[in-house]
């Protein structure tokens, strides 16, 4: 049996942009729901400390999105997490979201804002020996890895600055990136460079990892002549970007070569009544401040369509 | 100290204790990291559906959480969290780093599928 509930807005997502959206709408009494397929916080939580947020000198990424929450709720907006999308359809007034437990909600705007995850490799092995030598979070895993040999994958700041980090536990770290040059600043290339410990394999992909109850091995595919090597590793250690979480969408909302939510200045889609902010959009930044500025805005333009919305149907001659 | 809203194990004994009293335990021994919240958020949005389970954390870098750094069954684990799932007092299932919904939620079903 399905339920059905309507709200002015319904915010899908609940990063720094949904957040901060659910807080600007439920404060100017549009009636919100947040609906969040994850935890709650988004990639915020991925960040140990968050210095650069103006008016908070440092704080965790987790505390941040804590006080968000509670600052949405506050004003009223209620929120789920953790729930399954099973489908959307926004191209008619009223919008319509069923999740996987059958529960349907409506909307007269919405505002997409899933935010974006870690990519993968995508190649055999990968999922099933994540945990067991496979890592994503240096700070998290770098311990267990203390006088061993890893590789990291990647060649942006993440992957170099995490390399450099890595150092201080490891014996060997070996950086395997796609091209024959590095993405990151020259700052971090150069950190890196200088350092004794890190080797370079370049123009070099992995394609397949090895082993059983742990990780022994990663065969290395040269990318530029197709040979292809086994070299035994402990660890491996991916920091290759982000991937939108668009999947879900339909493919009426214009998303661009990326799949990244394309919208106007003020955050809205092709689609009447849908807005879209944070790091699910096409842009060249993604910060929090930013996704918080996107929100901000995704929100003020989603309270005057609603209020539109509402005086126009307040004048239509009600017809016997 | 682990900032949830997931009851806290402070001690070995006091693991002890809830494995042994309670059929269906789920324990996620961790940090404050991006690996570990999602795992808590996950448990902590479960438990008002998982009855029959009880679900608690613990702080993985407490000594007395050698209780479950040093099992067996995690030798090869080598990132965090630790999750861990106890019937009857038993180690049933064990997973090491980030997990989604689907995949806490499968072992919840197959593990402690009796009692629900």
């Amino acid at each position: 049996m399905t339920q059905s509930n309507h709200y002015d807005a319904i915010v899908v997502g609940a990063g720094p942009a949904g957040l901060t959206a659910g807080i600007y709408l439920s404060r100017g009494h549009v009636r919100t729901l947040i609906l969040n397929e994850g935890t709650i916080g988004g990639q915020m939580i991925l960040t140990h400390e968050i210095a650069n947020y103006p008016g908070v000198e440092s704080v965790s990424g987790y505390q941040l999105s804590m006080v968000m929450r509670n600052q949405a709720k506050k004003f009223g907006c209620d929120i789920k997490s953790n729930i399954s999308i099973a489908s959307l359809n926004l191209d008619a007034d009223i919008k319509e979201i069923t999740l996987a437990d059958g529960s349907v909600f409506t909307a007269d705007a919405v505002i997409l804002s899933p935010g974006g995850r870690s990519r993968t490799l995508g190649v055999p092995g990968e999922e099933t020996l994540k945990g067991k030598g496979i890592s994503y979070c240096a700070t998290c895993d770098g311990d267990f890895f203390t006088g061993k040999e890893i590789m990291v994958v990647g060649g942006g700041n993440s992957a170099l600055e995490e390399a450099v980090s890595l150092t201080k536990y490891v014996s060997k770290v070996t950086i395997v990136h796609q091209f024959d040059h590095f993405q990151a600043f020259d700052y971090a290339v150069e950190e890196a460079r200088n350092n004794p410990k890190i080797a370079f394999m370049m123009e070099s992909g992995i394609t397949a990892f090895h082993g059983g109850e742990k990780l022994e091995g990663v065969e290395i595919t040269h990318l530029k002549d197709g040979s292809k090597q086994n070299y035994p590793i402990d660890g491996v250690f991916i920091f290759i970007g982000y991937v939108p979480n668009t999947e879900f969408l339909s493919q009426k909302i214009e998303t661009n070569t990326w799949k990244e939510i394309v919208v106007n200045a003020d955050m809205e889609t092709n689609l009447k009544g849908v807005f879209a902010a944070g790091d699910s959009i096409a842009k060249k930044y993604r910060q929090v401040t930013t996704a918080v500025a996107d929100g901000t805005i995704a929100a003020l333009s989603a309270s005057r369509y609603i209020h539109e919305l509402h005086k126009n149907n307040a004048l239509q001659p009600v017809i016997s | 100290m682990l900032y949830t809203n997931l009851k806290h194990i402070e001690t070995a004994a006091e693991h002890q204790k809830l494995i042994n009293e309670n059929e269906n335990v789920m324990i996620c021994c961790g940090r404050m990291g991006p690996m570990c919240i999602p795992v808590y958020g996950i448990m902590e949005d479960l438990e008002g559906e998982y009855k029959h389970v009880k679900f608690a954390d613990m702080e993985f870098d407490s000594p007395e959480s050698h209780v479950i750094r040093n099992v067996p069954e995690v030798r090869s684990f080598m990132g965090i969290p630790f999750t861990m799932y106890y019937k009857n007092g038993k180690l049933v299932k064990a997973t090491s780093s980030i997990q989604s919904m689907t995949q806490v939620r499968n072992i919840l079903d197959s593990e402690f599928a009796a009692a629900k």
